[in-house]
């Protein structure tokens, strides 16, 4: 069960012909792949496109009455895979991940797919997760599209034209027997708007139809000699047939405009920005009236030559908008020009950063030196640049006053995580054992290498944190310490990093977080998972899958907030003579999602007037001497800073503020580390029974007679 | 032609926020406001990991539908702030609107800024080994200077005070800044359409709106402060009184609450000895005769903290009384009818058990093996001793009550040895280099703390302790020792220091000096 419940959303799903659709860019693509009549979705999740997952996991009864098949697929290459149903069959289908890391690990399926060629629609959505809020290495889906031959959509970022893509999309795949990507970047995912829907289609051809009636064709099979008539008809007919309807159905669009010796080719994602730097600019209205001529690719891959001649002929100079590297549009469109005989002038890169976001900032810079090159005149306006003068003087002074006072804030570990104890616990060994080589893995459990832990070495792909650690095996060397988390487990660690391990005697340690979601992509059950899921198979140990594939030391630590225990077990893990590899499964539950769980129930017990204990701990400032050694060893958010009262005292004291949830850890690393004697557990019980109230009666006669005794000593002192 | 002089513009909002702290909630409300005023909306954002407590961005658009209607079109909104275009930036933290201010979308011929003033520490500022927060007068003044309006107020007590949560503070504040063109009842009523916890948000919501219309938060109550010159119990009142009449300023504040606090630790008899330990530096102050009394001060602060150094005797006479048991019923929101019960985390090792033992005894365990495995098997795990219980309190009590051995105790024959000779030092020092002494007396400051932070803490004050009498002589010397202070300072396991001190070496080389003061034990 993800982190939002989207139940809500699901409704919306069903909005028929003519009604107002209101919502996140990634729900309407989930709402067109049913007005498209798709027959089944597969996918893995990953900010942006989690939502797409989530909401058809929420949606069974929808899927159901459309008979479509929906697939929480084990990993990315698996949700590629699926698409093979759309080689065959008059099947429309669809697969969505992250990108690009899950076009990485999907590319194997997707260029097979790419090379047999389809005759039901096949789209492919991937969530271009490029510029901020990015948790992954920054690279386009682009080179993926280009080497597979695997058209790509970038549509402008609106409900509406999204939709259209998704729609456009299926057709343009059958009529060029062509999968078709549709990227979508991380904020038009995100964008709440609206579009008017259509009925959802129920496909005249079902899956039931095509188990019923298997087709097949060993031309689409990849195997030589097909494989060579593939690579063939790519070029052959495919492409031309793609051009043919990109061009009739106009899926990228032209703009006039007045100034009409430049022009400005870009990205549909773009389009937003560049028509509001425009507008900045003095250059064009907030309709999306601009001066400058506008050559929106809804399509970015293949490119359209005639298009492209026309739009750019007679003009000095067009400038390209391409968000990333390498410039792969601008490098075709010259080569189309050059091709062509056209000798307007191909700006891009140069004017515009190679690498990193296209921001407001970015774009606008851009185009201000394009036009200051080429159309001065359009800039002119004294008046406006006068203004910003002083007022770009108040900014620098202000951005002077906060330079080096506003520190980072990178994502962390949540209040009551259930991964900090262990790399407390990492730390405590750390101390002991001296540093040791970390392999990380894809996660929350990632932020580890950020402070206060500074624990990890590397990362190398999700599922592969013991596989990153597998050459480090030397005679009488350290070990290695590796790291997986349940969702990397069950995406491809396994598999690559504990049956690889075991193959090759690897003698280092992997520590598996078993927090029962993959929580870092929103709290999606995995097959490990502890919770009851009527449409998946949960229950599924880890334990037994790691000793299933040849593991004999294993350890399952079932409460990692048992600090002392997680260092016992590590230490041990590092220093026994046991040789092959050594797993240990970190088991607690993700407090992010405990919690959704928990407080609920606890709420209605409370009102149903039953006996509930909430626990949270505290700092006794007077004991405190600010030293902050339990924030360095555990970095809670809730664990933090207050004014120290102590007049003689200057650093501030640490303090646990109302959002604990009581996980034990501050107590835990206390005892563990031995650090001082300042934390203290509260449990407040609420709706106490008789008995409750009888200890207390009785504890607080004793307890009060001996503190008034003491209040006199101090009075009188 | 400026196409943009005759064309109708969005209102650009930008809500800066952390993750999980409800700027998702806020840019709902606000498009739900938007929508059922006869605006369209538009919201973005970049959650992605952001979530896990990260700073993020929300990004708001509003353009009014009637325009839309008369263009006959619709309008292309951003999904993203362009820096020197955006109206209203929301924060919900100092340190966050700062950032706003940093990253250019605060500008003074535009931008309303809606700020709270409260902090939440970024976890830079928390691992600090002593005060690592960041200036937050500095980053208020930079909103001041960038914003074209700033309204800044703590929201996060607001919220507090409301049982409510920040956004609706802000959403409160946005209302009362009389930015947006719908009126109090408008938001009211997006608030009730959201649903969930109406009734607390919309208290919270009319404390943001009345705080942003007066420009200020209501003034919260004045802390308590413990004021050294009220009546002092009779047992220190000639105490009280003449360190009155011999000190003045910081110093007068800082032996008052020395005194106060050593009969508190001890008996008044240790706050006499606090006194006369301070005599000679109080000397060095007549003679010099310059008002400054910056060593004084400092002596003072330094020797009442260490007099009062933390021992298993002082922490259970702390955790058992009163007014602590009534500051964590207040901390934990104790509500009528509910019971609380607390627990306490101790974990003494051998070393504090002899510590507290009489000297010879404790100095007998130490050096006997047999004993000395006995007591470290026994004490290998923590303990968790639940105060609230009978038998908890009274084992605290017991403990508390052994302040009486305290003067015969391993660990105050120690201290009390490293302290003379610290004092020693800081007044040897003060008669060559004045500023040098200053820094002498505030590097006792290292030694804090319980176990291996003690330890550490000790060993560092050691190294730097070893080094004075090479640093006389140097017209540098206290810059140099104030360099180091703040490298021992810098991380925990003292590779700051090193790599300082090596430094030092380095520059200029001399002969290794023998340590004046042998490192302390305790």
């Amino acid at each position: 069960m993800a982190e939002r419940s989207f139940k809500s959303e699901v409704a919306k799903l069903r909005l028929g012909a003519g009604k107002e659709f209101r919502g996140e860019g990634i729900l309407a693509v989930t709402k067109a792949l049913l007005q498209a009549g798709v027959s089944y979705v597969s996918g893995y999740q990953g900010a942006p496109i989690s939502h797409l997952v989530d909401v058809l996991a929420d949606a069974d009864d929808v899927l159901r009455e459309l008979g479509i098949r929906f697939e929480a697929s084990a990993n990315e290459a698996a949700a590629a895979a699926a698409l093979a149903a759309s080689i065959n069959y008059p099947l429309r289908g669809a697969a969505t991940f992250k990108s690009t890391v899950g076009t990485n690990v999907a590319s194997d399926a997707l260029a097979n797919l790419a090379s047999s060629g389809v005759t039901g629609g096949a789209l492919i959505i991937v969530g271009e997760d490029y510029g901020e809020g990015s948790s992954i290495m920054q690279e386009r889906s682009h080179a993926f599209a280009m080497k597979s031959q695997i058209w790509l959509l970038d549509p402008r970022p609106n409900l509406p034209s999204i939709v259209r893509a998704v729609e456009a999309g299926f057709e343009l795949s059958e009529a060029s027997n062509t999968p078709v990507m549709l990227e979508l970047r991380i904020r038009a995912c995100h964008v709440y708007g609206s579009f008017v829907a259509r009925d959802n289609a129920r496909a005249a051809f079902t899956l039931k139809d095509a188990l019923e009636n298997p087709a097949r064709d060993v031309n689409r099979i990849v195997l030589p000699p097909a494989s060579y008539l593939q690579e063939r008809e790519k070029v052959e007919k495919r492409w031309p047939a793609a051009v043919r309807f990109i061009e009739q159905h106009k899926l990228n669009e032209t703009f006039k405009g007045d100034a009409d010796d430049i022009g400005i080719v870009m990205q549909g994602g773009m389009y937003n920005t560049v028509l509001r730097s425009l507008e900045i600019l003095g250059l064009a209205d907030v309709f999306g009236a601009s001066r400058v001529p506008l050559y929106v690719l809804n399509v970015t891959y293949p490119l359209i030559d005639a298009e492209l001649v026309g739009f750019c002929a007679g003009k000095k100079a067009v400038l390209i908008i391409e968000e990333g590297q390498p410039e792969f549009i601008e490098q075709a469109v010259n080569t189309i020009l050059r091709r062509a005989d056209v000798t307007t002038r191909v700006e891009g890169k140069g004017v515009l950063p190679m690498a990193g976001e296209y921001t407001g900032a970015v774009i606008k810079e851009g185009l201000r030196k394009f036009i200051a090159a080429y159309r001065p005149d359009l800039l002119g306006n004294g008046i406006a640049v006068a203004a910003l003068v002083g007022q770009d003087d108040r900014v620098a002074k202000a951005r002077q006053s906060v330079a080096g006072h506003v520190h980072g804030r990178p994502p962390s570990f949540c209040t009551g995580c259930p991964e900090r104890p262990i790399f407390a616990a990492m730390k405590l060994v750390e101390r002991e054992l001296g540093p040791h080589h970390v392999s990380c893995d894809i996660g929350c459990h990632l932020f580890s290498i950020l402070p206060p832990f500074n624990l990890g070495n590397s990362t190398m792909g999700y599922g592969l944190g013991g596989a990153g650690a597998s050459a480090f095996n030397a005679a009488g060397g350290k070990r290695a310490i590796a790291l997986v988390g349940d969702g990397g487990f069950w995406h491809n660690g396994l598999a690559s990093s504990v049956g690889n391990a075991v193959f090759n005697k690897s003698d280092n340690v992997l520590i598996v977080v078993d927090n029962g979601y993959a929580a870092a992509t929103g709290g999606q059950d995995v097959p490990s998972s502890a919770a009851d899921n009527a449409m998946r198979a949960t229950k599924n140990p880890i334990e037994k899958a790691v000793r299933g594939v040849g593991v004999d030391w294993v350890r399952t630590i079932t409460r990692t907030y048992d600090v002392g225990r997680m260092r016992d077990v590590l230490k041990e893990a590092l220093t026994t003579a046991v040789k092959g590899p050594k797993v240990i499964i970190a088991q607690s539950e993700c407090m992010l999602n405990k919690e959704r769980r928990v407080r609920p129930l606890m709420r209605k017990r409370l009102q149903g007037g039953e006996r509930v204990v909430r626990e949270r701990f505290g700092v006794d400032p007077d004991t405190c001497t600010g030293d902050h050694s339990c924030i360095r060893l555990s970095g809670c958010p809730s664990l933090t800073l207050a004014p120290n009262p102590d007049p003689l005292r200057r650093e501030p004291v640490t303090k646990v503020v109302n959002s604990c949830v009581g996980c034990g850890l501050c107590g835990e690393v206390a005892h563990a580390a031995v650090l001082c004697p300042s934390f203290y557990r509260a449990s407040i019980i609420a709706n106490p029974t008789a008995w409750d109230r009888l200890k207390h009666k009785v504890r607080s006669a004793v307890i009060g007679a001996l503190q008034r005794r003491i209040d006199a000593r101090l009075a009188a002192a | 032609m400026n196409a943009r002089a005759q064309s109708p513009r969005p209102i650009t909002i930008a809500v800066v926020a952390l993750g999980g702290e409800g700027g998702g909630v806020l840019a709902d409300w606000i498009v739900d406001l938007a929508q059922h005023g006869g605006y369209l909306a538009q919201a973005t954002s970049v959650p992605g990991v952001a979530q896990r407590t990260g700073a993020t961005v929300y990004y708001v658009e509003l353009f009014a539908k009637a325009a839309a209607d008369t263009a006959g079109r619709e309008p292309v909104l951003a999904l993203m702030p362009v820096p020197g275009d955006v109206d209203i930036v929301l924060a919900s933290e100092l340190m966050e609107a700062a950032r706003a201010v940093e990253r250019g979308f605060v500008t003074p011929d535009k931008t309303l800024l809606i700020a709270s003033t409260h902090r939440v520490f970024a976890m830079t500022e928390k691992i600090a080994l002593a005060d690592g927060r960041a200036d937050a007068a500095a980053l208020l003044s930079a909103c001041r200077e960038a914003a074209r309006e700033l309204r800044a107020f703590d929201m996060a007590a607001l919220a507090e005070a409301t049982g409510s949560v920040l956004s609706a503070v802000l959403f409160g504040a946005l209302a009362g800044s009389a930015a947006l063109p719908f009126a109090r009842p408008a938001f009211e009523a997006a608030i009730r359409r959201g649903q969930v916890g109406v009734e607390r948000s919309l208290a919270a919501f009319a404390a943001g709106f009345e705080a942003a219309r007066a420009d200020q938060a209501p003034l919260p109550a004045p802390a308590l402060m413990g004021d050294p010159a009220r009546a002092a119990p009779a047992a220190i009142r000639d105490l009280v009184e003449r360190a009155a009449r011999e000190f003045s300023g910081e110093t007068r504040a800082v032996v008052l609450a020395g005194i106060e606090r050593l009969t508190d630790y001890q008996d008044p008899a240790y706050a006499r000895e606090f006194l006369a330990r301070l005599a000679p530096v109080q000397e060095i102050e007549r003679q010099r005769g310059d008002d400054s009394g910056a060593l004084l001060a400092e002596t003072a602060r330094q020797l009442a903290l260490a007099m009062a150094y933390e021992d298993t005797v002082r922490v259970a006479e702390l955790k058992i009384r009163s007014s602590r048991f009534a500051r964590v019923r207040e901390e934990v929101r104790i509500e009528d009818g509910q019971i609380l019960e607390i627990a306490e985390f101790f974990h003494p090792r051998t070393q504090e058990i002899a510590d507290t033992l009489p000297a010879p005894l404790g100095d007998w365990l130490m050096r006997t093996p047999w004993a000395r495995r006995l007591v470290d098997r026994a004490t290998r795990k923590g303990k968790v001793v639940k105060t609230t219980s009978v038998g908890g309190f009274l084992l605290l009590y017991t403990l508390a009550k052994l302040k009486r051995l305290r003067r015969r105790s391993l660990r105050f024959a120690a201290e009390q040895a490293a302290l003379a000779k610290w004092l020693d030092l800081v007044a040897a020092t003060a008669r060559a280099d004045y500023p040098l002494a200053v820094q002498v007396a505030r590097m006792r400051g290292l030694v804090k703390g319980y176990g291996d932070t003690h330890a550490r803490g000790e060993a560092k004050f050691g190294t730097l302790a070893a080094l004075i009498p090479r640093l006389r002589g140097r017209s540098d010397a206290a810059a140099t020792l104030d360099t180091l202070i703040k490298a021992a300072l810098a991380d925990e396991d003292g590779q700051a220091l090193d790599k300082a001190m090596a430094g030092l070496s380095a520059a200029e080389p001399m002969s290794k000096a023998s340590s004046m003061l042998p490192r302390a034990c305790g």
